[in-house]
């Protein structure tokens, strides 16, 4: 197979893994590294970071000689959606109570689905609100604002 | 008898009021969103996780473990009703139980699946009553290297005989190790990885990590292709199986119970493997193994028994040594953490009603799922034909508000969906999560422990070897590396993951 790196799926793996080791290794060099015998809090991380480099290089040589495709098709959209939906709920939550936040993260959620219908995420938003507020807050008892009053 | 008296004294506490309607809860809302097509045990346990943290700690671990064989055993229902299996344990079922439903056996499949699953869950129940007393009361005589020895063979063995690429699952294991770090170091004090972030430096969050690599990435990666309305098969007429049926099985289902209590034990392996395993195993027993594939019982028969007595057994290292053998126990793991319980040998001593009124709950969660299933089918049924659209909005919602409610803070909510897009693409590049969790459930113990052992060992590494116990997990370690890297061991266990 021919190298493509856009879709060579174990090259942007071995990427990953080089990301997290190299920014894993560079973070912990703050840490005092300390000997074997007395450890400090940078020996166990620096160990783990450079055994990641390790694995990165591996994978991604590997990923260039076999030439593997990422499988199928990448959902950025949901992915997109579902993010923005937990952030806007936490934000929402912490601001203007619960319901509004799961008004908003219902919404926006579903619009990262196949089908939006206003309609029926409107209904699904009622139910599973009512069901939300009567199982958290009335029923286990977590002390959240409903609303911004 | 002592086991049966700790047994009885179990039962003292799992049939109290309030614990056997936990268990019912666990049991029945385990099995109702285990059924959903799309959503395996690893979702449900992610999901419900941190409702469950408002409960005491009995209740909530009841409560826990209920919900864990229950979408168990709602999966394989999902398997052999619509050919969707929910993870990899219930692919297999997935082979000839589907068949089985297709040529109008769906009632005999389900109700074998559910008598072998019950009979498996009673033998595991017994197991851990039996084996866990004498393994905790050997494992309080580990020392740091036996625990860093123990710790280590774990992870290897997670991460080579799951499914999947080896090389990137022990990948996963490290950058789970490197996870773990994340918070202040006990013994400088130092925030590490912190980032700045003053929430960080109680390290990440054990449920935000659950549910954005296991709850959100499933979720996107479902919603990355238009919805398939799941097709279905015959109405569920007869649900009894034939005399033949039950003769053919009963010996599968001793030999899935078998096969499956083995892998469950071993820390470091799990459900997956013991019920591909098992059909493996009835393939080669069987008269004509052509009809496997075909709608053969015994393959649904023994993988199920399979796969619950390794969801039972798999609580054994989990409860008597603190080392989880999959991802499912490692989020167990991580609920005992979060209710101030410190996971090990200690357990079984200091909380002797938490370990006996679980494993009691269990022998009660595993019947009730019998009284309740077989009936309920056609409620199952029902919820099979919810379309997804309504019902991943209303997963994120657990998700959410249950992450809001460990800390009350946005910040956990911001961390779920970055760790949300790591796990999706962790997916993507077809990395496995479950090492990841793993490692990061254990990356702190094993700091300590190896920080201890090289201390008392005045810095030297051979102490790992020198020690009986310790060499004999390190001897252990190093085996399963090497034949995981002989070429003829891959092809074996790519073998077992293709049905063999």
């Amino acid at each position: 197979m021919k190298f493509d790196w856009r879709t060579n799926k174990d090259f942007w793996s071995g990427l990953l893994l080089l990301g997290f080791g190299f920014a894993g290794f560079y973070m912990a060099l703050d840490y005092p590294f300390g000997s074997a015998l007395r450890m400090g809090p940078g020996y166990f991380p620096r160990v783990l970071a450079g055994i990641i480099v390790a694995f990165g290089l591996f994978v991604t040589i590997r990923g260039i000689r076999s030439g593997e495709k990422v499988r199928g098709v990448w959902g950025w959209k949901p992915l997109a959606y579902i993010t923005v939906s937990l952030v806007l709920f936490g934000w929402i939550m912490d601001r203007y109570g619960m319901v509004p936040a799961l008004v908003v993260m219902f919404f926006v959620s579903a619009l990262g689905g196949h089908e939006f219908k206003f309609k029926e995420v409107a209904i699904l938003t009622v139910a599973m609100s009512v069901f939300a507020v009567a199982v958290f807050v009335y029923g286990l008892g977590l002390p959240y604002r409903l609303f911004w009053w | 008898m002592e086991i049966f008296s700790n047994l009885i004294f179990g039962f003292s506490v799992a049939l109290s009021l309030q614990n056997l309607l936990y268990c019912f809860i666990g049991v029945f809302v385990g099995t109702a969103i285990g059924v959903l097509p799309g959503i395996g045990p690893l979702v449900t346990i992610a999901m419900l996780l941190p409702i469950t943290f408002n409960l005491p700690p009995i209740p909530a671990l009841i409560m826990l473990a209920g919900i864990y064989y229950g979408s168990q055993y709602g999966g394989s229902t999902t398997a052999i009703l619509v050919n969707l299996p929910g993870e990899t344990a219930s692919v297999v079922t997935c082979i000839d139980g589907y068949q089985m439903a297709r040529q109008g056996l769906a009632g005999p499949a389900l109700a074998i699946a559910a008598m072998a699953s019950f009979f498996a869950g009673c033998v595991g129940t017994l197991l851990i009553a039996v084996l866990g007393p004498p393994l905790a009361e050997w494992a309080l005589k580990f020392g740091a290297p036996e625990y860093f020895a123990l710790m280590l063979m774990a992870l290897i063995a997670a991460a080579c005989l799951a499914h999947g690429d080896m090389v990137k699952s022990l990948a996963m294991v490290f950058l789970g190790l490197l996870l773990g770090i994340v918070g202040t170091d006990v013994n400088s004090g130092m925030a590490r990885f912190s980032f700045g972030i003053p929430e960080l430096t109680d390290g990440v969050g054990f449920t935000v990590v659950a549910v954005g690599l296991f709850a959100v990435s499933e979720i996107v990666k479902n919603l990355e292709t238009a919805e398939q309305q799941a097709v279905f098969t015959k109405d569920i007429k007869n649900l009894m199986p034939t005399l033949k049926d039950l003769k053919v099985s009963s010996m599968a289902i001793l030999r899935g119970t078998a096969v499956g209590a083995f892998f469950g034990t071993l820390p470091g392996t799990g459900p997956s493997i013991s019920s591909f395993a098992s059909y493996m195993v009835e393939k080669k027993w069987a008269k004509d193994p052509s009809r496997f594939g075909k709608g053969a019982i015994e393959g649904v028969a023994g993988p199920e028994a399979a796969n619950n007595a390794a969801a039972q057994t798999a609580f054994i290292p989990t409860l008597t040594l603190g080392i989880p053998g999959s991802a499912t126990m490692a989020l167990m793991l991580g609920a005992l953490t979060i209710q101030g319980i410190a996971p090990g040998p200690q357990v079984m001593t200091s909380k002797p009603d938490l370990f006996w009124g679980l494993i009691a709950s269990m022998w009660i969660g595993n019947a009730l799922l019998v009284i309740l299933n077989l009936p309920l089918v056609g409620l199952w049924v029902k919820l099979l034909k919810i379309p997804y659209r309504f019902l991943f909005p209303s997963i994120l919602m657990f998700c959410a508000v249950g992450n809001y409610s460990v800390n009350n803070s946005a910040m956990d909510l911001y961390l779920v969906g970055v760790f949300g897009i790591l796990g999706y693409v962790l997916v993507k590049l077809e990395f496995e999560a479950a090492p990841l969790i793993l490692g990061y459930v254990l990356g702190p113990l094993m700091e300590e422990n190896l920080r201890r052992a090289l201390l008392i060992s005045r810095g030297d590494p051979t102490v790992f070897f020198t020690r009986p116990i310790s060499l004999a997990f390190m001897t252990a370690s190093i085996l399963i590396l090497i034949t995981m890297i002989l070429p003829a061991m891959r092809r074996k266990k790519e073998d077992v993951y293709s049905g063999g």
